[in-house]
C-alpha cells in the first residue's frame, strides 16, 4: 500500500460536485482530508490518498479528466 | 552523534504544531509546511557582529544560525558574495543608494549554492547517501556540484527539452540525468511519487525545511555588508516565493538577535508577466493564489504553483512592497541594462528584477535616498539564447586599419541614423 499526499483545487463550475466521494467509491482509494479552503468560486482540499500506487495513479489521471488541478501538496517540485 | 546547533524543531507554518527534525516536509497533522525553529534566547547568548566577522567567508560563517552541524558540512563555498553599490544603474532610475547583491559568484553561479549547501549537509547527517532534484538549470547544477565534493550520488530529473548548456552544466559532475517525456506538472507528479518511493534526499522535498534556511544568509549577508543595518527597500524575484520570504526571515533574525536595529525594510517582489501567479494575487487583493501554466523566457522563475506564494504575499503586506510582473521583452532589456551599466551579466531572473526595478523607480514606488538592495540572483552564461538575438554582432574586417576604420564607420553611421 502507498499514501500519497496531494492538493485538489477547483474550478468554480465544479465546487459542488462530489469528486471526492466518486474517487473513493470508483477506485480501491481511501481518502483522507486534512485541509480545505473553499469559497463560492473555488476551491481547494488537501488530503492523503491511500491505495495500491497504479490504483492511485488511475484515480488521480480520472480526477484532472474531471477538470480538477491535482497537485503534489508541497507545490512545484520542479524549479530553476 | 551529530548536533544541530540552536535548532530545536520543526513547527509547521499552519498549526504551529511542532515535530522533531528528521526529513519531513509536511506536519503529520495539517499537512502544512513545516520550518525550522532555533533557540533565539541561547543563540543571543553565543552570536555576535564579532562571532560572525571571525568566521569563513561563506555562508558558514552564520553556521549557528543554520539547522546542521558544521561537522557535516558539505562546502563548495556558497555564500558572502559581492554587495556592489551600483552608481550608474542608480544614476540611470534615478536612485541614489543602490545595491547589488551579485550572487552570480557563487561556485555554481546562482543563489541556489546557498540552498544546496545546508540540504546536502543535512542529508549527509541523516545518512542519506544519494541526493536529488527536479530543475530546469540551477539547482540541477548545484545538487550535481555538491553531491560530487560530498562523494554522494545524484539523480536530477530535467524536462525532456531542455537546453544542451544546462544539460553539460550538471553532467559534468557526474550526476545521473533523467530527462522526462511530459509537461512540467507531469515532472512534478512522478517526483512527488519518486521522492516517496526512494530513499533518497530529494533537496527541496523532504530537505526543504532546511534547504529554505540557506536562503535567509542572503539577508544576513547584505545586513552585514551594509554595515550591520537592514535596507529601506529590497527587490527580490520570486518563484516558489520562498528566496523572498527568507531574505526577510534573514533580517528579522538578525535584529531578534540585537545584531541590528529593528527592521523597516519594505520587499517587493518581482515575477515575469508569463509566471506570474503571486503578482497577480497582489494586484487582485486575494490572498488566493491561483496556479498557472507557464509561459517565459525566464525559466528560473517559472513555478506555476508557487510553494511559498502565500507567505510572500503575507510578507508583501506586512512591510509595504509591491509586486511587479514583467514582459519577455522587458527582461531582455533588463538582462541588457544591467550589463550595460554595471558589468554584470544575470540570467533571465537578473532582468525581471532589473526591469521590475526600472518600473518601480518610474512610478516613484523606491524613493531617490532610499538604500535599496536588488537580488541577483543567477550568471548570463546560463541563458545566453535570451539575449542572443537582440545583441550587436561582431565587426567583420580585414587585418587593415582601412577595413577596420570603414567597418566602424559604417556602423557610427547606422547608429546615428537610428538615433534620430
Amino acid at each position: 500500500m502507498s499514501k500519497q499526499r496531494v492538493k485538489f483545487t477547483f474550478p468554480q463550475d465544479l465546487i459542488t460536485i462530489p469528486v471526492i466521494y466518486e474517487l473513493g467509491k470508483e477506485f480501491s482509494i481511501i481518502t483522507n482530508i486534512r485541509r480545505a479552503d473553499v469559497t463560492e468560486d473555488r476551491g481547494w482540499v488537501i488530503l492523503e490518498l491511500e491505495g495500491e500506487l497504479p490504483e492511485i495513479e488511475r484515480g488521480l489521471a480520472w480526477v484532472a479528466t474531471q477538470g480538477v488541478r491535482v497537485d503534489p501538496v508541497q507545490g512545484d517540485i520542479l524549479a530553476g | 552523534m551529530s548536533s544541530p546547533g540552536f535548532a530545536t524543531a520543526l513547527r509547521c507554518r499552519e498549526c504551529h504544531r511542532e515535530s522533531a527534525m528528521e526529513p519531513i516536509y509536511v506536519c503529520d497533522f495539517c499537512f502544512g509546511p513545516l520550518e525550522v525553529a532555533y533557540d533565539y534566547e541561547a543563540l543571543r547568548k553565543v552570536v555576535t557582529r564579532e562571532s560572525i566577522e571571525r568566521g569563513p567567508a561563506s555562508i558558514w560563517r552564520y553556521a549557528d544560525l543554520l539547522p546542521c552541524d558544521r561537522e557535516y558540512a558539505v562546502d563548495i563555498q556558497a555564500g558572502f558574495t559581492p554587495l556592489i553599490k551600483a552608481d550608474r544603474l542608480g544614476k540611470e532610475l534615478g536612485l541614489n543608494h543602490l545595491y547589488l547583491k551579485n550572487d552570480c559568484a557563487n561556485p555554481t553561479w546562482s543563489f541556489k549554492d546557498r540552498v544546496v549547501t545546508v540540504a546536502a549537509t543535512k542529508a549527509r547527517e541523516f545518512g542519506f547517501t544519494t541526493l536529488a532534484c527536479a530543475s530546469t538549470g540551477n539547482l540541477a547544477n548545484s545538487v550535481s556540484a555538491h553531491a560530487a565534493r560530498a562523494g554522494m550520488d545524484a539523480f536530477v530529473f530535467i524536462p525532456n527539452d531542455l537546453e544542451q548548456g544546462k544539460i553539460i552544466g550538471s553532467a559534468v559532475y557526474g550526476a545521473t540525468l533523467i530527462a522526462v517525456d511530459g509537461s512540467y506538472d507531469d515532472v512534478n507528479r512522478l517526483c512527488s511519487e519518486l521522492a516517496g518511493k526512494y530513499p533518497w534526499a530529494f533537496v527541496n522535498v523532504n530537505m526543504r525545511p532546511y534547504y529554505a534556511e540557506g536562503s535567509k544568509t542572503l539577508g544576513y549577508e547584505v545586513a552585514e555588508q551594509l554595515g550591520w543595518r537592514a535596507p529601506d527597500h529590497c527587490v527580490a524575484p520570486m518563484a516558489s516565493g520562498s528566496l523572498y520570504v527568507k531574505i526577510l526571515k534573514g533580517l528579522e533574525e538578525f535584529a531578534k538577535l540585537w545584531l541590528i536595529d529593528s527592521v523597516q525594510t519594505k520587499m517587493s517582489g518581482a515575477q515575469a508577466t508569463g509566471c506570474s501567479p503571486i503578482v497577480t494575487a497582489w494586484k487582485s487583493e486575494t490572498q488566493d493564489i491561483r496556479p498557472v501554466v507557464p509561459k517565459t523566457i525566464a525559466k528560473s522563475l517559472a513555478i506555476g504553483n508557487p510553494a511559498d506564494g502565500y507567505y510572500a504575499l503575507e510578507a508583501m503586506a506586512r512591510t509595504g512592497g509591491y509586486g511587479v510582473a514583467v514582459d519577455d521583452d522587458e527582461i531582455v532589456a533588463g538582462i541588457e541594462l544591467l550589463a550595460q551599466t554595471e558589468g554584470i551579466f544575470a540570467e533571465t531572473a537578473g532582468g525581471v528584477v532589473t526591469a521590475s526595478l526600472k518600473r518601480l523607480a518610474e512610478q516613484g514606488r523606491l524613493a531617490r535616498d532610499e538604500v535599496t538592495v536588488a537580488f541577483i540572483t543567477g550568471a548570463g552564461l546560463k541563458t545566453q539564447e535570451a539575449v542572443a538575438g537582440v545583441l550587436e554582432p561582431p565587426l567583420h574586417v580585414q587585418p587593415t586599419i582601412t577595413s577596420f576604420e570603414e567597418a566602424l564607420g559604417a556602423r557610427n553611421t547606422v547608429a546615428a541614423a537610428s538615433a534620430q
